[in-house]
């Protein structure tokens, strides 16, 4: 980074007047664009900690108040959340190892000149790009595989993502040369043994970017598992989450009469908000952890693919 | 993979037939299959099974024996309330969110490839990015949260100042500018990212010639960054207007109840509802093939207004 900047600013040339109120502009408005930003993170995070009185009293604004676990502890008595959590990880590896052995040997088909093939397997998947059967249509397929309420459900209907094709496609293009394939051919290398030989081992970056790419999106992802699970011991942690977050379902209803009652269901209260930030920071981990790594391999995807967008 | 293929040894330059190109690349084919099995099974299969908005759905014959009633379906929702409702929300929605949030990621951008401090850039940019991780649930569960009229942060600090405390997700006034604020905090730093890319490719010598042209740093951005990502945007926003009515449902969907539902419902969880909770799947059916129409031609419009006028265009 020292070198960049050393090569950026060679030295100093005076800036004129309007330059000098142009950064300061630049200035102010990129650190509220990062506090606005920032905030709200730093808000659920803090409040993940605190003291759930204090919490819903509004009295957390910078720091964790009355530091406590209470709302973490909260979270792992429930068994839908942990057992969600589980699935959630096993649908993710088992969706990425899928969408990895179909896309990258695709991509890397389509990335070599000679293959006759080239010009016709690109439009098939372009086309789905632009047109699809929709919902229901696509529903009945799954259904008549027999695969509702199965994992193969979230996972086989999105195997290959045409962006992320692309990206690993012109990856391979500019990494992988012709040439290379050529003389390990005339070495008596077979394209198979080649692929999985020399040209998967070179390309740990772009293995790297899809696992990422296509890991968040299964983590994230709610909508496949809404339209085809029923059974909610294989629910993905996403659903759970949405039926504490969104339809607010961990919330209680019973009245209470005495006024000791009503402070002992208000407290519970209390803590059901602190045990859903709590939540929030829980279902974020495996994200958060790689975040330094992803962001890296993420920006670099988007470079990939934006050379041939 | 390890079977012989002899094929690829010999390579001659002379034409081949289709024959025996498959047979040259025969272990690049094999690369393909996959995919191709899959994709055929799970798009081309339901492109073809789309035919059940022209047949009236019947569980026991499936889709290919169901009995074929035409338009029906199409002039049901073109005559039911739904239609107006749906459309209107669903183009309004979008349209509000592309105004806003195609233009502040290339302002963001422009501004960070101006800023003097690179390791504070640096910070900026990791922090924006976050919010794109974050999965929809999340996202809209802070939001409820925050918003809570009772526990709430916004409304702790409105009650602070004095105020009342406003029910914001039960208004549907307020729906569309959440829904859209929202997803600019979660998407303009990532959005940003392609521009930025963009930005940096351009040669410091042209920064270098203006500034000794005496060009200020709004000069350099009018008149060098501003035209330089310019392609890159007109295939954005190309894109962006061919999926106008192909909103996304997750986050529609988890942000509605019951009070803002008269501005809440769009296409796509409206397809939803009718097709997989009402169980008319004929009926869904349709008005998804009309939804994929509709975002066919726009494309296409867009695509050729954009040729004619910039010469910028995807195909």
């Amino acid at each position: 980074m020292k070198k960049n900047d050393a090569v950026v600013q060679p030295k100093k040339i005076k800036r004129c007047k309007e330059d000098v109120i142009f950064d300061t502009i630049l200035f102010i408005v990129l650190t509220l664009i990062l506090i606005i930003v920032a905030y709200p993170l730093w808000w659920v995070i803090i409040s993940s900690f605190s003291d759930p009185a204090a919490v819903s009293g509004g009295k957390v604004l910078w720091l964790p108040v009355g530091f406590t676990l209470k709302g973490y502890a909260e979270v792992f008595k429930d068994d839908s959340i942990v057992r969600s959590f589980l699935n959630s990880i096993l649908y993710t590896v088992c969706g990425v190892l899928v969408n990895l052995a179909v896309t990258l040997p695709t991509a890397y088909a389509l990335s070599r000149d000679k293959f006759s093939g080239k010009k016709i397997v690109t439009i098939f998947y372009v086309i789905t790009m632009f047109f699809g059967g929709g919902l229901i249509p696509t529903y009945l397929v799954v259904r008549s595989f027999h695969l509702l309420n199965t994992m193969w459900a979230l996972i086989l209907p999105g195997c290959l993502s045409v962006y992320n094709m692309i990206v690993a496609r012109t990856f391979f293009k500019s990494n992988i040369s012709e040439e290379l394939y050529e003389a390990a051919e005339i070495d008596g290398c077979t394209q198979g043994k080649f692929f999985f030989q020399i040209a998967l081992p070179l390309s740990g970056a772009i293995t790297a970017i899809m696992v990422l790419y296509y890991g968040v999106g299964h983590w994230n992802s709610y909508f496949s598992a809404l339209i085809y699970l029923s059974d909610s011991q294989k629910f993905p942690l996403q659903l759970v989450l949405r039926r504490i977050l969104i339809t607010n379902e961990a919330a209680l209803s019973q009245t209470a009469v005495t006024a000791e009652a009503r402070a002992a269901m208000n407290a519970q209260k209390e803590l059901i908000e602190v045990m859903k930030y709590s939540l929030i920071i829980i279902s974020s981990v495996p994200v958060l952890v790689l975040y330094p790594f992803i962001q890296k391999h993420f920006v670099k995807g988007v470079m990939i693919g934006s050379v041939k967008g | 993979m390890k079977a012989k293929n002899k094929g690829a040894g010999t390579i001659k330059p002379k034409k081949y037939t289709f024959m025996q190109l498959l047979k040259r690349d025969w272990s690049l084919w094999m690369f393909c299959i996959p995919g191709i099995v899959l994709t055929f099974i799970f798009s081309y299969i339901p492109m073809y099974g789309v035919q059940i908005a022209f047949r009236k759905f019947n569980a026991r014959a499936g889709i290919w024996g169901s009995e074929w009633v035409g338009m029906r379906y199409f002039v049901r929702f073109f005559e039911s309330p739904y239609f107006g409702q749906t459309i209107s929300n669903t183009l309004i929605l979008s349209l509000y969110s592309l105004i806003v949030s195609f233009p502040i990621p290339i302002v963001l951008a422009l501004m960070l490839n101006s800023f003097r401090h690179a390791k504070y850039r640096k910070v900026i940019q990791t922090v924006t990015y976050a919010p794109n991780f974050i999965s929809t649930i999340v996202m809209c569960g802070m939001l409820i949260l925050f918003l809570s009229p009772s526990v709430g942060i916004i409304n702790n600090v409105i009650k602070m100042f004095g105020g009342e405390a406003v029910n914001f997700m039960a208004k549907k006034e307020y729906w569309r500018h959440l829904y859209v604020w929202s997803g600019v905090w979660q998407g303009m730093g990532w959005s940003s990212v392609i521009y930025f890319a963009a930005l940096s490719g351009i040669s410091p010598e042209l920064h270098e010639a203006a500034k000794c042209d005496g060009a200020t740093k709004f000069q350099l951005i009018r008149y060098i960054d501003l035209p330089s990502i310019l392609p890159t945007a007109t295939i954005l926003l190309i894109m962006n207007c061919g999926s106008i009515l192909s909103i996304g449902f997750e986050k529609a969907y988890a942000l509605q109840n019951d009070l803002n539902l008269s501005v809440s419902e769009i296409i796509s969880t409206y397809v939803y509802k009718v097709g997989l909770i009402d169980n008319n799947m004929s009926y869904s059916s349709a008005i998804g093939l009309f939804n994929t129409l509709v975002n066919m031609v726009m494309l296409i419009i867009v695509n050729t207004v954009s040729d004619k006028l910039s010469g910028n265009s995807l195909f």
